[in-house]
């Protein structure tokens, strides 16, 4: 039952579009936990394990060749923002999976900076997630998690790991950085899966 | 609601008698939930700036022009309203009283609130862990807990604050008005030999630039925690 703010009318009555609880910006707001590592491209790596430690290892050069998709998704932020329509290239974890031999069910996506968030492996496939190295037809700014990120848009943007490395393959869920310190395990914006208990 | 006092021209504290509040760590913060009579509502995050062992929670809130809850909550709430709160939340950018290590504080604008839950946790508490808060401002007036920080400073060896005003500087102030640079965050904070916890709260641009600042300085990123925000 809702407590009626007394003299409260708000403003945008919201688009369908948006997520419970969530508001629209035209910014594109920046949230990570500590100070936005600089990742030079020449040490730049991304390494796929699987749960057998395997490892399928790109470097940018390696990475930059294969093929790239231009997706246009809405993100939704847990602190309330959502921002539509944003443009972003990379390459689809469906291409970066195919060669992949694993049974996993659960990742785990590493980021230079030590930031860790999970994420069940059939989220990131059929196209639901990309590691995006553009923005807005620009090289990915490094506060928005450039080099590269994960681009998981269907869930809550602090799945979608800035200043990725790595995916870990795991047959067991292990929850990342904030999923270990009060936020929700999966993280989906359309049922307001924010915090721990919702 | 049960007080607001207004902090500058801009930014009120609001004191909140929550019923059945499980308590939080200095450095928390709260979603508030407001309702339109039609059903509406929307919410936003807002920092504790009470300590720890308070009965009541404080929330200090700037009004921004465009903000829908900001300006409800610094311009039209009054004592008696009740808002829906959800929290405390987040268990990073937090202080315990039972740490040792120094502290360093670096606060741009209202980012000062959470860091003040941490000033006020660590008297509480007793702690005598030196903390060193560097607060930048744009001009004296817009500095929140002002005459609280000098009665602070002056009370207990152990806390030190420094102002970087950007804008105007008062007139006893050694330094002319200027962002925050290496020179002045050396000389206000520690050294990273000392391996201080540093916790960088503001404006993102602000935020981003102090971290970096602290990084180059050979602090190692995992002792500096950040929040940002607009």
């Amino acid at each position: 039952m809702s407590v009626i703010s007394r003299g409260f009318s708000g403003r945008g009555r919201s688009d369908e579009k948006l997520p419970p609880g969530q508001y629209l910006t035209e910014d594109f707001p920046v949230l990570s936990a500590g100070p936005t590592p600089r990742v030079e491209l020449d040490r730049w790596e991304f390494v796929i394990t699987t749960e057998s430690g395997q490892r399928h290892v790109w470097n940018w050069a390696q990475f930059q060749a294969l093929p790239t998709e231009d997706v246009t998704v809405d993100l939704h932020c847990v602190t309330k923002w959502s921002k539509l329509g944003t443009s972003w290239r990379g390459v689809s974890l469906d291409t970066l999976l195919a060669d992949v031999e694993s049974a996993a069910e659960y990742a785990v996506a590493h980021s230079f900076g030590g930031y860790t968030t999970n994420v069940p492996v059939e989220d990131l496939t059929d196209g639901q997630a990309w590691i995006a190295f553009q923005y807005d037809d620009e090289p990915l700014p490094p506060e928005h998690g450039g080099p590269a990120r994960l681009l998981v848009p269907h869930l809550y943007l602090w799945k979608s790991a800035k200043w990725v490395r790595g995916i870990q393959l795991l047959v067991q869920d292990e929850p990342g950085f904030w999923e270990t310190a009060g936020y929700h395990n999966y993280g989906d914006p359309w049922r307001e899966q924010r915090y721990w208990g919702d | 609601m049960v007080a607001i006092r207004p902090e500058t021209a801009t930014t009120s504290t609001l004191t909140l008698e929550v019923p059945d509040w499980p308590g939080h760590r200095a450095g928390q913060h709260v979603d508030v939930r407001l309702t339109a009579p039609d059903g509406y509502t929307t919410q936003r995050s807002y920092s504790i700036a009470s300590a720890t062992d308070s009965s009541t929670v404080d929330l200090t809130v700037q009004g921004v022009p465009d903000g829908e809850v900001s300006s409800y909550l610094v311009g039209v709430a009054m004592n008696g309203d009740q808002f829906e709160l959800r929290g405390p939340i987040g268990g990073y950018f937090v202080w315990e009283p039972s740490a040792v290590d120094p502290v360093l504080l670096v606060a741009g604008g209202s980012g000062v609130v959470p860091l003040m839950a941490m000033i006020r946790t660590r008297a509480e508490a007793g702690s005598r862990v030196p903390f060193r808060l560097v607060y930048s401002v744009r001009d004296p007036d817009s500095a929140i807990y002002a005459t609280e920080l000098v009665r602070r400073v002056r009370d207990d060896r152990g806390l030190d604050v420094s102002y970087v005003y950007t804008r105007a500087a008062p007139p006893d102030h050694p330094y002319p008005p200027g962002r925050l640079d290496a020179a002045r965050l050396a000389e206000a904070g520690w050294p990273a030999e000392l391996t201080p916890l540093c916790y960088v709260c503001g404006p993102t641009g602000f935020v981003e630039a102090a971290a970096d600042l602290l990084v180059a300085a050979g602090h190692p990123a995992e002792r500096i925690r950040t929040e940002r925000y607009g």
